[in-house]
């Protein structure tokens, strides 16, 4: 595993195309909201779907940044992040069904339609405090951020690496997938939240809120890229690429290997929980599926396509993976799954380095 | 102890031992790894550490270094008890380990290695806020050239050659400022003349610092001129000069063969 990955900085002349490539993307996708303004018969016409299709993927994006930070960098394979990206796509959601307000079907003033639905009386303690915006964004970053650093801590401390930590962090979202879907849990059980109508005052569904969502999200994505740049780039970068490779030496260096695991695996989680906030009024939809181990797994496949240890590579990944599958899933939904799992085993055998390896020559 | 040997650099003899090892038992599965063991290190000694595979040089380094808890003993370091403690911060109290198989991060150049040794502060959010200071990048050159790598400052660690690794990783131990080095055969696959050159390193290094070698080469423990322990079946077999264990007839029974 170690020789294989490119190191963290990479030379000065290299960093500065690297540098002009990315300002150049993000400025392509900063267009297509304005293009999808010209007339549908123009060249240059974008249509919804692109927007909001493309949207969809720079949270995924984001997703594939936070699990590459911590398994590119620190190794630690979560096989669990979908968990945290559906915990923040929780917290939107119940923010947009508290804004629903006696819109819902049954006109309830304050309780969400399935809550009528399934004879509650009041609102669960828990949903007090969704109805405010800043309190959603707080709770979207906490719950997955507390969530890791229990789960962490008790597997870093006890020393848990390599597999068994991924299927801790598997059985953790599996958990949490037959949780929310009890009916009980006052999550919406089976169906999660739908029907969502505003958010800050935007309806959705309107092109000015794709847009919104749109440019929000890339905003995200190009915030977490530079945090995540300035982590790797930092000597905790190298302390993490240390961990990844020979994480006993690092505690005979005197490095307290479980808090820089916490530190990298936490703030991996809060920016999964922030992709999924985004990702949910995007969808229009959350429910207990996005916790599946599978989901998971894919977004650990487009990194591992992208070429994990390098953040540009995840963010390829996550681009190129998906544009594939809504490709794929068009023409011959039956074969998507085989070439998932084709895809992967390919890019092991011959792409060590993932599509990033195409374009960077091999370490020296 | 009947051949005396002065302290490097006249180091007092009373001076309060570094490391002090008493009735030391490691039994794993019913084997005794180490059994009754006891080691006293001075300020600034170099000793050197010999005996047959298996006689428990190497547990006693992980015993010192707490990957491994004794069964039994006392263990300290100056006045802190060792078997409490885990690697981190024992490493953190001043005492740095070189492995028997070479080992530090291949990703990572000589220059990048060196750094994350240099004694700096550990945690997460102090190594992001790090900035190399001249100070910092002087003290690893300076080291770069002790060790002789100073000419491959920018190359992966990975692609060094096994001598040019076992330095580097004498370096990484230097850059730590430890109290007292552990070094586990720091010559295996090294030429001769690499060899003497390690030799000179390390009686340099000790007098400021406690040096403990361990070692299977006699050629290169005499040109070390310290204390010679040996190690058998866990205990300490005999103890003083290389000429004076070499003519001892216990080791000679045991060890060197005859």
């Amino acid at each position: 595993m170690s020789a294989s990955i490119a190191s963290p900085a990479p030379a000065g002349a290299a960093r500065l195309t690297i540098r002009l490539v990315l300002i150049g993307a993000v400025l392509v996708l900063a267009l297509l909201p304005l293009l999808n303004r010209l007339p549908p018969d123009s060249a240059l016409y974008v249509s919804d779907f692109i927007v909001s299709i493309t949207g969809k993927w720079i949270t995924y994006a984001i997703l594939a940044l936070a699990i590459d930070l911590a398994w590119g960098y620190a190794g630690i394979l979560s096989l669990g992040h979908g968990a945290f990206f559906a915990l923040g796509g929780y917290a939107m959601g119940m923010h947009l069904m508290r804004l629903i307000g006696p819109r819902g079907v049954y006109g309830h003033p304050t309780l969400p339609d399935f809550m009528v639905f399934l004879g509650y009386k009041e609102l669960p303690w828990y949903w007090l405090g969704f109805d405010h915006f800043p309190f959603m964004v707080l709770m979207a970053m906490a719950v997955p951020g507390m969530l890791a650093l229990v789960v962490g801590y008790l597997a870093f401390r006890s020393r848990i690496t390599g597999v068994y930590l991924s299927i801790i962090t598997q059985a953790m979202t599996y958990a949490l997938m037959l949780a929310f879907f009890r009916n009980d849990m006052g999550f919406g059980g089976n169906n999660g939240f739908t029907d969502f109508k505003e958010l800050l005052g935007m309806p959705l569904n309107t092109d000015a809120a794709r847009a919104a969502l749109f440019y929000a999200s890339l905003a995200l994505l190009v915030v977490a890229f530079l945090v995540c740049t300035r982590i790797t780039q930092s000597k905790l970068g190298r302390v993490l690429v240390a961990i990844r490779d020979a994480e006993s030496r690092v505690r005979f260096l005197g490095y307290d290997v479980t808090q820089h695991k916490l530190f990298v695996f936490v703030l991996s989680a809060v920016l999964a929980g922030l992709a999924g906030a985004l990702y949910v009024p995007q969808v229009g939809i959350i429910n207990p599926g996005e916790f599946s181990p599978g989901n998971s797994i894919e977004a650990v496949i487009w990194v591992a396509v992208g070429g994990r240890g390098t953040l540009v590579g995840a963010v390829l990944g996550a681009f190129s993976v998906n544009a594939l599958k809504t490709w794929l899933t068009t023409v011959a939904p039956d074969l998507w799954l085989f070439a998932l799992g084709g895809l992967f085993v390919a890019v092991t055998l011959f792409l060590p380095r993932g599509l990033i390896g195409l374009f960077s020559k091999a370490p020296k | 102890m009947s051949d005396e040997i002065s302290p490097p650099l006249g180091q007092g003899k009373a001076a309060k031992p570094v490391l002090y090892l008493d009735g030391v038992s490691v039994v794993f599965d019913g084997f005794r790894a180490l059994n009754n063991l006891s080691l006293v290190v001075d300020p600034g000694e170099l000793r050197a550490i010999i005996g047959p595979n298996g006689a428990g040089k190497t547990t006693m380094m992980d015993v010192i270094t707490g990957k491994t808890r004794p069964t039994a003993g006392v263990v300290r370091f100056r006045d802190h008890d060792l078997t409490k403690l885990d690697e981190a911060t024992i490493a953190n109290l001043g005492i740095g380990r070189k492995f028997q198989k070479p080992t530090m991060f291949d990703a990572l150049t000589v220059f990048e290695n060196l750094e994350l040794a240099l004694k700096a502060p550990r945690g997460p959010f102090a190594c992001l806020r790090w900035a190399l200071t001249g100070e910092a990048r002087r003290r690893i050159e300076a080291v770069m050239e002790e060790v002789g790598l100073s000419a491959r400052a920018q190359d992966r660690a990975g692609v060094l050659s096994h001598g040019q690794r076992q330095w580097l990783e004498i370096g990484m131990l230097l850059m730590q400022d430890p109290e007292l080095l552990l070094v586990d055969e720091p010559v295996a696959g090294m030429t001769d003349q690499e060899t003497e050159h390690t030799a000179a390193l390390l009686v340099r290094i000790a007098g400021r610092r406690s040096v403990v070698v361990v070692e299977h080469d006699l050629e290169f423990v005499r040109a070390l001129g310290s204390k010679v322990t040996v190690l058998c079946e866990g205990s300490t077999l005999s103890e003083g000069s290389i000429d004076h264990v070499q003519n001892d007839p216990r080791v000679i029974e045991v060890y060197l063969g005859r």
